[in-house]
């Protein structure tokens, strides 16, 4: 079990843990949200929002430089063994089912399928990743964070605070958005545990959703 | 001074509760000689308390704080331009120092910072000659005689009067107000600039602090708190979410972009997680009273620095390094983005600041011992001391300990404040206003 705070021993950092990988990309699941979510009438905490959007920038390059973000690499490259970003106890969402089928590469719309422990290892090639629709690769996730600044920092000058939205009040909304969102995961301890009973999914699996859901920000933004 | 003793009661008692049901408490300060404190909250009100004079008839009521003056400072106010609200919450409040019978005391919400004069009335002039008591014009045709207009007792009125609003220089959301030592200026931070105003002066104010980027979209520092020396005006420090603090000389230049002093404690990379840049945001900075010092406030800690040494700090204070397990959980409900604040005593030995479930905690700075106190209706009997508290990290609990699972994390501290000179501490819960003095006064 993915114990709290401590540095991983050196073996295990030449593989990315696919626990460590799961938090991190639960992590950036509910950054993701965070940004996303508007709070409507009060102008949001700018402060708050600068933080959670360094924190994505932060998982995102280390994901990069992981190798982990999907590229058509073997999944040992880029996997060298570097100062790791060692996630403290990451909420236990299962965010990813074991039990739905493997995605057809050639079907756009698996692409916003939750990937499966299933899949078999290795970045499936070309076809969803190159193609069609609004598809980007990774190198764009850089580029689409900042496109939504640019975006909305155009639109006039203070609406780049409308990326920043504030979650007041309830604690527990967040909650509920977060669990609907990566379809009614179980939350605490038990999730982690029935998901690592499974097979753990290799890191790219969290690649197609996160890239989907950022798709759906940005036709948000773009379209507001 | 009073050392608090780890495994003794607490020497504070007298807890005097009152109860701000309407709203939340935003802010709290004690003015400079510590007679009169004024809160702030959510919907936009000033409370100003005054501290009861010693009175042999009553000698338990001595130090009792009983409200002064109430009054609404800021309205809800909505942004066409940009279709926002802008909130009335009270964000800060700072006395100017008492140079009159009148009190003046500067309060802020996001947007705009309002002077106002409180001052007493306890008598009233009778007999005019134009008009009579009820107020109505007299005839002037039917006046005879002449008389001169007496002053008569009455009861004590406080009226609140602003003076001066200080208003459309702050894009972004005013944290922090600070007045300086000179009495004439102050200064207005936000997420991302710092203006200077004079006091008299309400359609100009110099920025002197920009670090809003060219381009918004290499934002990733903003301001988080400021303050002015307490003793050299031309110096200021402003604290950062990335957990720098700089400190200003206004004599090198006007536009204060390059710091005289920068101080930051280098990351211990053992510790490094992704929540490592937000617990480091400095949420609240405080010059000590002497001014050699400054105390900043992150998510689990306060350290003390001397402004002679930016390197580090020569004090480092646990706040509830038992959050650190469970950075995720309050990232996912927010609470890692609350914004704590700190003080210091009268005599800088001590500090104090708040935590979750209605604890708040204070260091001794000269026996190195801490203890965590609570504030709440049901341990707080007047008069009784305040039990310490204890939490349970993990392990076993004893008994009369708190596990951490069992926190409130909705019942915050975020405002307390010290008496400028006596054992007397105000802590805000949520919408309630904690009143505590040391047992030796």
């Amino acid at each position: 079990m993915f114990a709290r705070g401590l540095k991983r021993k050196c073996a295990e950092d030449e593989e990315a843990s696919p626990a460590y990988s799961l938090q991190r990309q639960s992590l950036l699941d509910m950054s993701l949200v965070k940004l996303q979510l508007c709070h409507m009438l009060v102008e949001p905490n700018l402060c708050r929002s600068v933080l959670i959007a360094n924190t994505v920038r932060q998982i995102q390059e280390e994901m990069t430089q992981d190798g982990s973000w999907c590229v058509p690499v073997p999944q040992t490259a880029g996997r060298a063994s570097r100062d790791r970003l060692v996630s403290t106890e990451i909420l236990c969402r299962s965010a990813r089912e074991g039990a739905r089928p493997a995605p057809d590469p050639g079907d756009p719309a698996s692409e916003l399928q939750v990937v499966p422990a299933a899949q078999a290892p290795g970045v499936p090639p070309g076809g969803v990743w190159d193609g069609d629709g609004p598809r980007e690769n990774r190198g764009s996730f850089h580029k689409s964070l900042d496109q939504i600044f640019e975006t909305l920092e155009s639109q006039s000058p203070g609406a780049v605070e409308e990326l920043f939205s504030d979650v007041d009040g309830s604690y527990y909304d967040l909650d509920a958005v977060l669990t609907g969102m990566v379809g009614g995961a179980k939350s605490g301890q038990d999730g982690l545990e029935a998901f690592a009973s499974t097979a753990a999914p290799p890191p790219s699996a969290g690649c197609k959703s996160d890239l989907g859901e950022l798709d759906h920000v940005v036709e948000i933004l773009v379209e507001t | 001074m009073t050392t608090f003793r780890k495994h003794s009661s607490s020497s504070f008692n007298f807890a005097v509760n009152f109860s701000l049901v309407a709203d939340v408490i935003s802010t709290v300060e004690f003015s400079h000689s510590g007679d009169l404190l004024a809160t702030g909250d959510k919907g936009g009100r000033v409370v100003i308390f005054q501290r009861e004079q010693e009175n042999k008839s009553r000698p338990h009521s001595r130090g009792e704080y009983n409200v002064y003056s109430t009054f609404q400072s800021h309205e809800p106010e909505f942004d066409y331009l940009k279709s926002l609200e802008i909130e009335e919450k009270i964000n800060k409040i700072r006395w100017l120092p008492q140079q009159g019978a009148a009190r003046f005391l500067l309060s802020t919400n996001d947007k705009t910072i309002k002077l106002w004069k409180i001052s007493e009335r306890d008598k009233r002039a009778e007999g005019y000659n134009l008009k009579d008591e009820d107020g109505r014009l007299r005839d002037p045709l039917r006046i005879t005689a002449l008389r001169v207009p007496i002053l008569k007792p009455m009861d004590l009125m406080v009226e609140a009067s602003p003076r001066r609003v200080f208003a459309n220089a702050h894009t972004y959301h005013i944290n922090s107000i600070s007045v300086n030592s000179d009495h004439e200026t102050y200064l207005s931070a936000d997420d991302l600039r710092i203006n200077l105003w004079h006091l008299e002066i309400t359609d100009r104010s110099f920025n002197i602090v920009d670090i809003k980027p060219a381009n918004m979209e290499e934002l990733t520092e903003v301001i988080t708190a400021a303050e002015f020396h307490p003793h050299q005006c031309n110096v200021l420090v402003y604290s950062s979410s990335k957990g720098t603090i700089r400190l200003c000389d206004m004599r090198s230049s006007a536009l204060c972009d390059r710091h005289s002093k920068f101080f930051e404690e280098p990351e211990d990379p053992s510790s490094r997680s992704f929540f490592s840049e937000i617990i480091s945001s400095v949420s609240d900075v405080k010059f000590s009273h002497s001014g050699r010092y400054m105390m900043t406030r992150d998510y689990l800690s306060v350290k003390v620095w001397d402004l002679n040494m930016e390197s580090r700090p020569v004090e480092t204070h646990q706040v509830h390094e038992y959050l650190r397990s469970k950075l995720c959980s309050l990232y996912e409900n927010d609470c890692i983005f609350d914004k704590f604040e700190c003080c210091w005593n009268g005599s800088d030995s001590a500090i104090m600041t708040g935590s979750y479930n209605n604890f708040f905690r204070m260091f001794d700075r000269t026996t190195w011992r801490d203890v965590t106190l609570e504030a709440s209706r049901e341990n707080s009997k007047p008069r009784a001391s305040l039990k310490p508290r204890r939490v349970c990290a993990g392990g076993k609990r004893k008994k009369d300990e708190v596990s951490v699972d069992s926190l409130d994390f909705s019942k915050k501290i975020l405002h307390t404040a010290w008496h400028p000179v006596e054992n007397i501490i105000a802590v805000a819960a949520t919408n309630n206003l904690y009143i505590f003095q040391d047992k030796a006064n």
